[in-house]
């Protein structure tokens, strides 16, 4: 069962919301007031409808949006970027999928015998190696999205921030790039906060699931994801996913019941 | 889009249908020239109309042949004019297009004395010109004014375009204006750009023709509209014809070398360019 027990967390926090809230100039609130704290290395999703303003909370912590007011808190080693991958693969459609990949380093000016190595480095673990001089029209979906996840990679970030980066990709492709993210998760130990609308997906993949309200974004329920690692496809088929799916889709409708009753 | 089903019969092509489309596109124009020039030429004869009011088209071609050696120094000079123009058009347009997307102040007081350039008529702005300038510079500067607005519009449009996601990761990224500028927008805006220079391409022709008529009555230029205008005077209606087509080629062939540029340039990336194949 899951208990929605406050964070209680040991280790270093890598991310650290205290009374964050967004309104947008039109006058809509979009997030909070909201709390958060996010361990090193954890795995943590975002689950809500579309519009409930997870989006807005990643773009917060990621310091594309600045917050009305509250407090964001996030630690990285110096010099280690936060890495961020959109709902759509977002590629510069005139490059190559090597200067794709490389624009991080090229911005931040990085030599580029140096740059070459973390480039291939970053494309081998997407699995997209040969893949390097292709322009991205040429890639199917499922390719741009690692071309994607490659790009967020080769700065080497302490914090992956993910918004529904899989919503748009057929389903075989979906459990293909969700079984990858995870073998690269527990590769490079990196804390991974993941935005969906997927209950599926996200108990799949997380060690916490953060159930948030809409309008204005805050969190209604913390669900605990115990599971027997590594997780594969057996887990998927497994009597304990399903359950664990059930308490988180039971605490998504209390969460939207809970905004219908205001 | 592997989940679709087959596409109708209707909507598929057979191979050899757009084989066929593609030569129809090429015959029937050669062909509509062909019945127009054959209708010309029998109008001409049966009506016995003489050559100072219509000449046929084989006179017309005869007086092309004839005069060749007048008529391409002319071409020369008024294809030199409307490169020039061009080039100050690109170059301008594209700068002024720059500057404006970084100061939006500097857009707010000099766009729309941009667009009051551009909506007043050249041929009424060239005698003024005229008279302020030296000759060959007015006419320049008539081909630079018509041909200069779609540059500025199109590359402030591209440059407007720029996926916001992709900008959101330039700012995550720290990337500095000009960084921003050369990797991010200025490739975004190329297609919109080379649009803008294929429209100019032929405007900074009709912006020099222009301003060579309005000259050419008191001026010494030499350029094909002067040749037009000089043989008008002469009732050299034949020459007149003449000097036409060689404006007109030259225009086709000035948007086909900018259609061509833009297609190489483009053509590993852009949807424009790529060819249609589902």
């Amino acid at each position: 069962m899951a208990d929605p027990a406050m964070s209680v967390h040991n280790g270093d926090a890598a991310v650290s919301l205290r009374g964050v809230t967004k309104v947008y100039e039109n006058g809509t609130a979009a997030l909070g007031p909201l709390d958060l704290d996010i361990c090193k290395g954890e795995f943590v999703s975002l689950l809500g409808s579309s519009g409930c303003g997870k989006s807005t909370a990643l773009r917060v912590i990621a310091g594309l949006i600045t917050p009305t007011s509250g407090v964001v808190d996030v630690s990285t080693r110096s010099g280690h970027t936060i890495g961020f991958v959109f709902q759509e693969p977002t590629l510069m459609p005139w490059s190559s999928v090597r200067e794709n990949v490389r624009l991080p380093l090229k911005l931040a000016h990085v030599a580029n015998a140096e740059s070459d190595r973390r480039v291939s480095e970053a494309l081998a673990q997407v699995g997209l190696a040969e893949f390097a001089d292709a322009f991205p029209r040429e890639l199917s979906g499922g390719m741009k999205m690692r071309v994607s996840l490659a790009r967020a990679l080769v700065t080497d970030p302490d914090i992956l921030l993910m918004d529904e980066p899989f919503a748009a990709l057929d389903e075989i492709t979906r459990f293909k790039l969700n079984n990858d993210l995870l073998t690269l998760w527990r590769k490079l130990g990196k804390t991974v906060i993941f935005v969906t609308h997927s209950v599926f997906e996200a108990v799949y993949l997380s060690q916490r699931v953060v159930v948030m309200t809409s309008r204005p974004g805050r969190i209604s329920a913390e669900c605990r994801i115990e599971a027997p690692e590594p997780r594969d496809d057996e887990f998927r088929t497994s009597v304990a996913y399903a359950a664990r799916c059930r308490d988180v889709s039971l605490a998504l409708m209390q969460a939207s019941d809970a905004k219908a009753g205001t | 889009m592997s989940g679709l089903e087959p596409l109708p019969a209707a909507v598929r092509e057979p191979t050899s249908l757009r084989n066929n489309v593609r030569w129809l596109r090429l015959l029937l124009p050669v062909a509509v020239f062909a019945a127009g020039i054959v209708a010309w030429e029998s109008i001409v004869r049966i009506g016995e109309i003489p050559p100072y009011l219509l000449p046929g088209p084989f006179l017309v071609f005869r007086t092309l042949t004839a005069d060749w050696a007048i008529l391409w120094d002319s071409l020369a000079v008024t294809l030199l004019t409307a490169l020039e123009g061009f080039v100050a058009a690109a170059i301008g347009g594209i700068a002024l297009a720059l500057l404006f997307n970084q100061s939006k102040w500097l857009e707010y007081s000099l766009l729309p004395y941009a667009v009051i350039l551009q909506v007043t008529p050249v041929i009424a702005i060239a005698p003024l010109m005229l008279i302020y300038l030296p000759q060959q510079t007015a006419v320049v500067v008539c081909a630079w004014i018509v041909a200069f607005f779609p540059v500025l519009a199109n590359t402030t449009l591209g440059l407007n375009s720029v996926d916001r996601n992709l900008a959101g990761l330039f700012q995550l990224y720290g990337a500095s204006r000009t960084q921003t500028l050369r990797y991010l927008k200025l490739p975004a805006a190329l297609p919109f750009i080379l649009g803008g220079l294929r429209i100019a391409g032929g405007l900074s022709l009709i912006g020099a023709v222009a301003a060579e008529i309005a000259a050419g009555a008191a001026g010494a230029g030499s350029g094909l509209a002067y040749r037009i205008l000089e043989s008008s005077y002469r009732l050299n209606i034949p020459r007149m014809f003449a000097a036409l087509l060689l404006l007109s080629a030259a225009g086709v062939v000035i948007y086909m070398l900018l259609a061509l540029v833009s297609h190489l340039v483009l053509r590993r990336w852009h949807e424009s360019a790529l060819r249609k194949e589902n």
